[in-house]
């Protein structure tokens, strides 16, 4: 390996350069339809713990997918080989599989040409991001940390990459894109104080290394040594991250299909849904818009559908729940075309608005370890992490213990009490960028915490 | 998959799912549970396989998967009671059929076979070349050579190879006791079948367990099956509670393909073996809401 390697610009394939390779796989397709995916990624990652570096990482990886259709039977193959022996081999190997295979009832003909907005989900910051740029990002919360006799870890990551859709009806799409995430957690080096700071956004320049640190610091220095409260109902406040961890759900829950048939919180008896229906507090509207730079993704779905703003909850009620091209088609509706991010209304309150506001009540960083339990009832369960706190006239009087709780987002969001300033949330569990999710810090009563965790 | 006896099995499955239709919902409260293991080895994997990596108890994964109570190394080696004297838990890359069997990890190192906890008392971590010399100290004092378990695993070329649990079990006993033996032995119990929703802290003490198929036990009979079933328990207060093993031929492995650890993420796949077991007086909940 040389040096060189780790120092050029992030890579992904050109419009030109996708284009092309299509063309190339189409030109050997003996099948009625056949679609051609080219997904180029540059994955670049610096990862720390003790607070120093432990492992970095840079991948580039070009794959084709080959989709191949005969009728009603389909098949496909993928493949990271870009010449003539690798193209032809995809899409043998893909027309054999869809030869072999049985009759899809529900198979949907390709689409032909479409008209795509431009994406807005790239940011030459985030392109540009390299070994250095990424250590020096990792130092601004390693020194302080360091400095402080506190133990940061974390992992920073940036993808650029490169997504085409072409098929031979004349459809064509393309769109660069870019993610990066950076999350922390620094702990006490007794192990009774931990905090928690992350963020992700497509471009890095909106993300702050040292605030995120400051952030995780100030959580591990006020949460040692939590107190043991009583499991029970609690008026919460949360802070944005905990209503990302939670809202995130509802909006899996969105699929039509699921909630025609029954078996989702949006199903009604009889084969019918919620669309139309109040299901959460009035002051709550969900919102997807792969064209919201706030919450940008891509411009089209993978099977070359553009996607569109989408208004999920208006005022509390569903407006619109996802529907595939197969089972729009089927109910007689539109294809819904979400691009999958989530933007929830808010308030004017900050977070200590929320705060003060609190006769008693628990202050909630983020949740861990969430699990479905009854998805009728979108009902999940999980725990505090990384700064639990008690509330007590207004003021954050001590850290209480983690806590597991079985509760809903349906119900967290119809005891609404308070909302405050939507900002974009890092929600994964696993650090990566994930979803694109804003949401605003909230006040609920009533949250169900079922027993107390020792864990720190 | 021949094991698994789809074709056999669906028409037992398809009667089980009708009848939970009309099971009755749990009351809340304590009861012993007698734990299939096909449902076990979820929670052998949750609450005793993670907290037993040594990169989670140096700290290495505080910022995803956490870190683990089952530390620092030089308190609980040797010493911490992890349960009750009935659990021996072993290490493994080699089972015939297990999902972390290999000749050699992704150091070249041929993994050896062994004990994390022996008669409750918890005895090794998994680990990797690097780790291994973070407990000389302990080998040296023990008696054993200072060698990697065999831990070490990337899951694509793309990836860092780190440690990875290998195949984690709990032993069977001695005595030839089987699923009804237990049932039997049991005046007020449940009886859980497969596994469901589960959820574990950040250092593995509190978890949250549901499952597929639940019977309640009375005077030693299964009187019917109930819904709305998960248990939460305190790891080590859970292993302690454990007071009856099946024998040998009522092990069985049971594994999945995508465990989570690491920053990029990355998956692995890994088994856990159990015999039939029966725990004492551990707190159910009662999952059933209405939206």
């Amino acid at each position: 390996m040389t040096l060189r390697s780790l120092a050029v610009s992030a890579r992904y394939l050109s419009r030109e350069e996708c284009e092309a390779i299509a063309k190339h796989a189409l030109s050997f397709a003996t099948a009625d339809e056949t679609r051609v995916l080219v997904n180029s990624t540059n994955i670049s990652n610096t990862r720390f713990a003790v607070n120093q570096i432990s492992t970095g990482g840079d991948s580039f990886d070009a794959v084709v997918t080959v989709i191949s259709k005969f009728g009603k039977r389909s098949g496909s193959a993928s493949t990271n080989q870009l010449d003539d022996a690798g193209l032809r081999a995809a899409v043998d190997m893909s027309e054999r599989v869809a030869k072999l295979s049985p009759e899809d009832p529900e198979a949907m003909p390709e689409l032909g040409p479409q008209t795509y907005q431009q994406g807005v989900n790239w940011s030459d910051a985030t392109a540009s991001l390299d070994p250095t740029t990424r250590a020096d990002a990792v130092k601004r919360i390693t020194e302080p940390a360091k400095a402080a006799n506190l133990v940061s870890t974390g992992f920073m990551e940036a993808i650029t990459g490169a997504q085409s859709i072409t098929n031979n009806k004349g459809l064509f799409a393309y769109n660069r894109s870019t993610a990066s995430v950076l999350t922390t957690t620094v702990r006490t080096p007794d192990g009774t104080g931990s905090g928690w700071g992350g963020a992700t956004h497509h471009d890095w320049s909106r993300i702050d290394p040292s605030a995120l640190g400051a952030r995780a610091t100030n959580k591990a220095r006020t949460s040692v040594h939590p107190v043991a409260i009583e499991p029970g109902r609690y008026t919460v406040v949360f802070e944005p991250t905990a209503v990302g961890n939670l809202v995130q759900f509802i909006t899996r829950a969105f699929n039509a299909r699921s909630a025609d048939e029954g078996r989702s919180f949006f199903s009604l008896p009889g084969g019918k849904n919620k669309i139309g229906q109040k299901v959460v507090d009035e002051r709550v509207t969900i919102t997807s818009d792969p064209f919201d730079t706030d919450v940008a993704s891509s411009p089209f779905s993978s099977d070359g559908l553009p996607t569109q703003r989408v208004v999920w909850i208006e005022n509390g009620v569903v407006k619109n729940l996802d529907y595939d091209r197969y089972w729009a088609q089927k109910t007689g509706r539109a294809p819904t075309g979400s691009g999958g991010a989530i933007k929830m209304s808010g308030g004017t309150s900050s977070l200590d608005d929320l705060i003060h506001s609190t006769q008693r009540g628990l202050l909630v960083t983020r949740f861990w370890y969430l699990r479905p339990v009854d998805q009728r009832t979108i009902l999940y369960t999980g725990l505090t992490r990384d700064g639990t706190y008690l509330i007590e006239n207004g003021k954050i009087t001590r850290p209480v213990k983690n806590l597991r709780f079985n509760d809903s987002p349906i119900f967290m969001l119809n005891n609404l009490e308070a909302m405050g300033v939507p900002e974009r949330v890092s929600a994964s569990e696993g650090g990566e960028p994930g979803q694109a999710i804003m949401v605003p810090p909230i006040k609920v009563r009533d949250f169900n915490f079922t027993s107390l965790s020792d864990a720190v | 998959m021949r094991d698994a006896k789809l074709v056999e099995n669906a028409p037992k499955w398809a009667d089980e799912a009708v009848q939970k239709l009309s099971a009755k919902s749990v009351d809340v409260g304590r009861y012993d549970l007698v734990l299939h293991p096909s449902h076990l080895w979820l929670t052998i994997h949750e609450s005793v396989a993670h907290p037993t990596e040594l990169d989670r108890a140096m700290g290495y994964e505080a910022n995803y998967a956490g870190t683990s109570f089952v530390a620092p190394p030089e308190k609980v080696l040797g010493t911490l009671k992890y349960g009750s004297e009935l659990m021996n838990i072993r290490g493994d890359r080699t089972q015939a059929g297990s999902l972390s069997a290999c000749g050699w990890d992704d150091e070249g190192v041929k993994p050896e076979d062994f004990d994390i906890i022996k008669k409750g008392t918890f005895v090794d971590y998994h680990t990797t070349r690097e780790q291994a010399l973070w407990l000389d100290w302990y080998y040296k004092k023990i008696g054993k050579p200072t060698r990697s378990h065999g831990c070490s695993y990337a899951q694509t070329w793309a990836a860092v190879q780190f440690q990875r649990m290998p195949n984690v079990s709990l032993l069977p006993g001695d005595k030839d006791l089987g699923w009804e033996d237990l049932i039997a032995a049991t005046d007020r119990g449940i009886a859980i079948i497969g596994d469901g929703s589960f959820s574990i802290d950040q250092q593995r003490y509190n978890a949250q367990f549901g499952g597929q198929v639940f019977y309640e036990i009375k005077g030693g009979k299964i009187v019917g099956m109930l819904k709305d079933v998960a248990y939460q328990m305190k790891t080590p207060e859970f292993w302690a509670s454990l007071d009856m093993v099946g024998g040998p031929k009522s092990y069985h492995l049971g594994g999945a393909f995508g465990d989570a650890k690491g920053q990029p993420v990355q998956v692995n796949a890994v088994s856990h073996g159990a015999p039939v077991t029966r725990f004492r007086n551990v707190n159910v909940i009662n999952t059933g809401r209405t939206a």
